[in-house]
């Protein structure tokens, strides 16, 4: 292609962009646009798949028929949202398989949040609070992304999730109104996620690579300390209302900036967790690739079958 | 390692009678029955449906996104198809 038939296809593009005319996936994208939505969308698929982790591996330890059901089908959805997200990759022309295989071969990242273990009940709680309200602040401007399967994909998302949040808060609240032991467990579980939770909007600003493109594109339209400020102002008075502690001394409302001010972020764990040295990483992804060449046979059967019946219809 | 990937499927969802079926998003199945059963679990938990189709991905035909200025330019100048062309006097009514 000549250079200035590509310089007006890139100059429609942006003005597209800056006139809030969603791209599709047949139209012409510049090829960092492509590569920067497949690696973001697909991290986002991975994030919902491994999420299932962490709290599947309460659900037959549920205190009771009505906490079990809801788990259950908040794990479903995450199921739901994974797949949306990976049919959005596939729009942009990447390969499913790969992407997974990316995963599962250590190549590709997902949220750190999930390298956690669920230590307790109370966990429950704190992963439906914190990090479904955390990836909400994420989610809800992604809604607005300049990429129509990606947006269109995250309304789905959203719309699922707002019941996510919901119920964990419900079972902090429960267990904050419990007993001395049910309180602590819920202080314990607040005490392990508020930090993690933080992390999940990523890098600060100015150490953020992607940010200023992602953001010039409208795939981001908040920065990530923005997100996390946000997520801070909103639920510092939610713990204070059901009586929980946020496990950070130095934590002021200011009343200029109207914001809450915290400590800064270990971002030394952050990079740790993110480079494969978290608690749960090696199980995460180790249990990932099990659950895949366990399910191979089945997957394989139910190829067989629909060749054997399609060939039988065409006799 | 499976030898061969599951085709992938476009989902049309009817979300209520009088409406017509509108594209949801796409899955992956082993053929059309499990396409529309996996549709039902992946697209209408919530019950968004009552009724689904889907169509292997690689039968739709769609219309070239390059050529669109000059595919769909044709009706562009055509503005007296259009009720709002005609001027109507004040006090004309039931037209």
């Amino acid at each position: 292609m000549i250079p200035s038939s590509h310089a007006l296809l890139e100059s429609n593009f942006q003005s597209k962009i800056d006139n809030e005319i969603k791209i599709e996936p047949k139209d012409w994208m510049p090829d960092d646009y492509r590569q920067t939505l497949i690696r973001q969308i697909s991290q986002h698929a991975h994030s919902e798949i491994v999420g299932m982790l962490p709290e599947g591996n309460w659900i037959t330890r549920a205190p009771n028929l009505r906490r079990k059901a809801v788990l259950l089908a908040k794990v479903q959805d995450e199921a739901g949202h994974g797949l949306y997200l990976y049919s959005a990759t596939e729009t942009l022309g990447a390969d499913r398989e790969q992407l997974i295989d990316d995963l599962h071969e250590g190549r590709a990242k997902y949220s750190s949040i999930f390298n956690y273990p669920t230590l307790s009940w109370a966990d429950m709680g704190a992963i439906g609070w914190l990090v479904d309200g955390a990836a909400i602040m994420n989610q809800v401007p992604l809604c607005r992304c300049s990429y129509g399967p990606y947006a269109r994909a995250m309304v789905r998302v959203c719309k699922e999730e707002s019941f996510h949040q919901r119920q964990g808060f419900e079972i902090m609240m429960s267990l904050a109104n419990g007993s001395p032991a049910q309180k602590e467990m819920a202080q314990d579980a607040l005490n392990r996620f508020w930090w993690p939770a933080l992390m999940m909007f990523g890098p600060n600003d100015a150490t953020s690579k992607h940010t200023a493109q992602s953001m010039k594109w409208k795939i981001k339209r908040h920065t990530n300390d923005e997100l996390r400020q946000q997520f801070v102002d909103a639920t510092v008075p939610q713990a204070e209302l059901i009586g929980l502690t946020v496990p950070d001394p130095n934590i002021v409302w200011n009343d200029e900036t109207k914001h809450y001010e915290t400590s800064p972020i270990n971002w030394d764990e952050f990079w740790q967790v993110v480079n494969g040295n978290g608690p749960c990483n090696k199980e995460r992804v180790a249990a990932r690739k099990e659950a895949k060449e366990n399910g191979t046979w089945v997957r394989d059967a139910a190829m067989a079958y629909a060749k054997k019946r399609s060939a039988l219809v065409t006799e | 390692m499976s030898d061969q990937e599951w085709p992938l499927w476009e989902v049309f969802i009817r979300s209520k009678q009088g409406l017509s079926h509108k594209h949801v998003g796409s899955l992956r199945a082993s053929d059309a029955q499990l396409a529309v059963e996996n549709a039902r679990d992946v697209y209408t938990r919530r019950s968004e449906g009552i009724s689904i189709w889907v169509v292997a991905s690689n039968n739709v035909f769609a219309s070239d996104a390059a050529e669109a200025d000059a595919f769909y330019d044709p009706a562009n100048s055509k503005v007296y198809r259009h009720p709002t062309f005609y001027d109507i006097p004040d006090g004309i009514s039931h037209m």
